[in-house]
C-alpha cells in the first residue's frame, strides 16, 4: 500500500494536482491486484485429487470411482453399515514441514467407515497437524488428504460430511455455547433444532445460554464434540476426547465413539494414551516423529510388536540359567531372583527344570501390553531415526504430559 | 453437491450458491450479534462521535465573538458538528479488527474455516455484515451529530441546514468515512491477525503517520497529507469544498476506498495462503 502510495505521490508531484489521474491509477493496481487473486484460487480449484494424487492412469481410475461411491454415500449417509474397505479418510504421502521441522513426513493410511481407528503417537508425533490438514486447516506441503474422495475445501456442505474436534478450547469465550452452535449450523444450513439436539446429546442444555468462557475444560470439551455432531456427518475426527474430562465424561466418551462407530461411521481418534486406545479402537495409525509406523487392527498391533516373555523365579538361577541357555533360550537377569526366557515355551522351561532339579518358585507367561507394544515400535522408530535416547517419553513424549 | 468437482469449480454459477452465502452472512451476522465488544464499540462510536462533535460546537458558539476574522470567515458548521466523527473512527476501527482478530486469537477461525473452507467467502460475509452495520450507525451517527451541533450553534453563531449546498454531501460522508475506515481496518487485521499489533498499526495510520508528515519539509507535507486517511476526512466532511484542499471530497473518498480495498485483497490473498 506504502508503494502504491508513494508511486501516485510522485505523479501527484510531477503534475500538480491531478487528483483523478492518481485514483484511477490506485484503482488499476487493485484491479490488478484482484485479477491475481482471482487466477490463483481458480488455479487452486482446479486442483482435483486426480490431477494431483495419482501418477498411473490405473490409480486414477481408482479414484475416480473412489468419487463415485463417495457421491452415493453423501446421499446415503452412513446407512451403508460397514462399508467394505471403502476408506473415508485416505491419506496419500501426506507431508508438511515448519521452518526446519519436519512436522509430517510421507504419511498414508486410511480411516474405515463403521470402526474406530485409533490414531496413536506422543505427544509432538504429528497427529494434530494431520488432523488440521484433512480439516483443511493447514495446507500439506507435499501430497494430499481426501475426505470421501475429495479434498476438504471441495465438501459443498463439509459439516455434515466430517465433525471434528481439534481443540476445545478454541471458542470465543464471549459467546453463548448455543450461539457458538448456531452461527456454525447457519453456514452448512443445518436446521436450528439440531442445535438444541447436540447440546443435549453432550449434556450442556442446562447451561447453553452461558458464556463459553465460564466453561470448564470438561464442558469445553462436551461443546466441541457437539460442534463436531452438529451437521450428523458420517466421518468424525477427535484430538484427545478425553482430555480434561471426569471418569463419567470418559466412560461417556468411550461409549459415544463405539456408538458412532455401530453406526456405520468412521470414527478416527487420536491419543498419546495408550490404555485409551486399548479401550475403545478397533484399528491402529501409529505414528512417531511425523512417520507412520503401524497401520493395522488393534489386535495385530499388539501381538506383532509385543515383547512377551515368560518369566521364571527360582532359588537355583545360575544352574537354571545355563540350563535354559544351552537349550537355545535367551535369558535375561530380571530384578528380585528371576530370569526373563524368551525363545522357549513355558512347557519346556518347566520340563528343563524338572530334568535338572532345580526348582522353580514362579513360571508365568509376560504378555505385553499395549503401552509396551507402542513403546516397543516406538523404540525401533527413533533408532531407525538416529535418534541417542531409547526412551521416547524422555525425547517427547515427556515435554508435554 | 454430491457431484464432486464439476460443480465445485463452477460454484459461483451455482443455483445453490446464493443460498449458500446467505449461510455464510447469517453466519457472520449471529458472530457480531452475539459478543459483547459490538455493543461495546458502537456504542464508543455513538458517543465520541456525537459527544465530541457537540463539545467542539458548543467551544465555537461560546468563543464566537472573540475569534479572529480569519477563523470567521472559514469557519464551517457542518465540518465543526461532525469533528467527533475523526475520533468515533478508532471505535469502529476496534470493531473492524476485532471481528477478524478475535477469530485468531480465540481459535474460533479453524471452526469456521472448518464450516466454510473457501476462506475467500467468510472474508467476504464479514465486509458485507460489518460493512452494513458500521453505515447504518455510521450515518446515524454523522446525522445526530449534524444535528446537535447546528442547535448549539444556532443563533450564537453561523450555523447550516442540510438543504444548504455542500451540506447534505458531507454530512452523508461522515457515514460513508466511518464505513471505509473500518473496512481498512478488518483488512488490516486480516493482514496482521493480531489484536495488539492491528490496532497499533491502525492508530498508526490514523495518528502518527499525520505527525511524521508534519515533520517533514513543509514541501513534502501537502503532498503526502492529502494521502493520509484523516485528511481525506476532513476533507470529505466539510461542506465548503475550497480550491485549495488538494482533492474534492468524492475523490478523497475514492481514495480511501481504495485503501481498504487493497487492504482486504492483500487480506484475502493471505487468508486462503496461510495456514489457519
Amino acid at each position: 500500500m506504502l508503494r502504491v502510495a508513494s508511486s501516485a505521490l510522485a505523479i501527484g508531484a510531477k503534475h500538480g494536482r491531478h487528483g483523478l489521474r492518481i485514483v484511477v491509477l490506485v484503482v488499476l493496481v487493485a484491479a490488478v491486484v484482484g485479477l491475481i487473486l482471482w487466477v490463483r484460487m481458480r488455479r487452486r480449484d482446479r486442483q482435483s485429487p486426480h490431477a494431483t494424487g495419482s501418477p498411473t492412469p490405473k490409480a486414477d481410475h481408482a479414484v475416480r470411482r473412489d468419487e463415485r461411491s463417495a457421491a452415493i454415500a453423501v446421499n446415503r449417509r452412513w446407512d451403508w453399515n460397514g462399508g467394505g474397505n471403502q476408506n473415508t479418510i485416505e491419506a496419500r504421502a501426506l507431508t508438511k514441514r515448519y521452518g526446519n521441522k519436519l512436522a509430517v513426513d510421507d504419511l498414508s493410511f486410511g480411516v474405515k467407515p463403521g470402526y474406530v481407528t485409533g490414531f496413536l503417537g506422543p505427544n509432538g508425533a504429528g497427529k494434530s497437524t494431520t488432523m488440521r490438514m484433512i480439516m483443511g486447516l493447514d495446507e500439506p506441503d507435499a501430497g494430499t488428504v481426501t475426505v470421501n474422495g475429495r479434498r476438504y475445501h471441495e465438501l459443498g456442505w463439509p459439516l455434515r460430511e466430517v465433525g471434528a474436534l481439534l481443540e476445545a478450547r478454541a471458542i470465543h469465550p464471549g459467546r453463548s455455547a448455543r450461539a457458538h452452535l448456531w452461527m456454525l449450523a447457519r453456514t452448512n444450513q443445518i436446521p436450528r433444532a439440531r442445535v438444541d439436539e447436540v447440546l443435549d446429546l453432550v449434556g450442556l442444555s442446562s447451561v447453553a445460554e452461558q458464556r463459553v468462557g465460564q466453561f470448564s475444560l470438561g464442558m469445553s470439551q462436551r461443546l466441541g464434540i457437539a460442534v463436531a455432531l452438529l451437521g450428523d456427518p458420517g466421518v468424525l475426527m477427535f484430538d484427545e476426547p478425553v482430555n480434561g474430562l471426569d471418569t463419567d465424561g470418559i466412560r461417556w466418551v468411550r461409549g459415544l465413539l463405539r456408538r458412532l462407530a455401530s453406526e456405520g461411521r468412521a470414527v478416527f481418534v487420536s491419543s498419546h494414551l495408550m490404555s485409551e486406545m486399548a479401550l475403545t479402537a478397533d484399528h491402529l495409525v501409529v505414528i512417531g516423529k511425523g512417520r507412520l509406523i503401524a497401520e493395522m487392527p488393534i489386535d495385530e498391533f499388539t501381538a506383532k510388536n509385543s515383547n512377551a516373555y515368560i518369566q521364571v523365579r527360582s532359588p537355583n538361577l545360575a544352574q537354571l540359567r545355563s540350563a535354559l541357555e544351552g537349550a537355545g533360550a535367551t535369558v535375561t537377569a530380571g530384578d528380585d531372583e528371576s530370569l526373563s526366557v524368551r525363545g522357549l515355551s513355558q512347557e519346556r522351561i518347566g520340563e528343563l527344570a524338572w530334568t535338572n532339579g532345580i526348582m522353580l518358585h514362579e513360571l508365568a507367561t509376560q504378555s505385553a501390553s499395549l503401552e509396551e507394544a507402542f513403546v516397543e515400535s516406538t523404540v525401533g522408530n527413533l533408532e531407525f531415526s538416529g535418534g541417542t535416547s531409547l526412551k521416547p517419553e524422555s525425547t517427547e513424549g515427556g515435554a508435554q504430559p | 453437491m454430491s457431484t464432486a468437482t464439476a460443480s465445485d469449480t463452477q460454484a459461483t454459477s451455482d443455483p445453490k450458491d446464493h443460498s449458500r452465502f446467505s449461510g455464510v452472512l447469517g453466519s457472520e451476522w449471529i458472530k457480531l450479534t452475539t459478543v459483547r465488544s459490538t455493543v461495546w464499540t458502537l456504542l464508543a462510536t455513538a458517543v465520541v462521535g456525537i459527544g465530541l462533535g457537540a463539545i467542539v460546537t458548543s467551544a465555537q458558539a461560546s468563543r464566537w465573538a472573540t475569534r479572529s476574522l480569519v477563523a470567521q470567515a472559514t469557519f464551517d458548521p457542518t465540518r465543526s458538528s461532525l469533528a467527533g466523527l475523526l475520533f468515533a473512527q478508532l471505535a469502529v476501527g476496534v470493531l473492524g479488527i476485532l471481528i477478524m482478530s478475535a477469530e485468531y486469537s480465540t481459535g474460533t477461525i479453524r471452526a469456521t474455516f472448518s464450516a466454510v473452507p473457501r476462506r475467500p467467502r467468510v472474508l467476504l460475509a464479514k465486509v458485507v455484515v460489518f460493512g452494513v452495520v458500521t453505515l447504518v450507525v455510521g450515518e446515524i451517527v454523522s446525522f445526530v451529530a449534524f444535528l446537535t451541533g447546528q442547535r448549539i450553534l444556532s443563533g450564537k453563531a453561523p450555523s447550516a441546514v442540510l438543504s444548504d449546498p455542500g451540506v447534505l454531501r458531507a454530512v452523508v460522508s461522515g457515514g460513508l468515512y466511518l464505513l471505509a475506515l473500518g473496512l481498512l481496518a478488518l483488512g488490516l487485521a486480516s493482514i496482521i491477525r493480531l489484536t495488539a499489533a492491528a490496532i497499533s498499526s491502525f492508530v498508526g495510520l490514523l495518528f502518527i503517520l499525520p505527525i511524521i508528515a508534519d515533520v517533514l519539509p513543509s514541501s513534502f507535507t501537502s503532498d503526502i497529507g492529502r494521502f493520509l486517511p484523516a485528511n481525506i476526512g476532513t476533507v470529505m466532511m466539510s461542506a465548503h469544498y475550497h480550491g485549495t484542499d488538494p482533492f474534492g471530497p468524492w475523490t478523497s473518498f475514492g481514495l480511501l476506498c481504495a485503501y481498504a480495498a487493497i487492504a482486504l485483497l492483500v487480506g484475502g490473498v493471505l487468508l486462503v495462503r496461510r495456514d489457519a
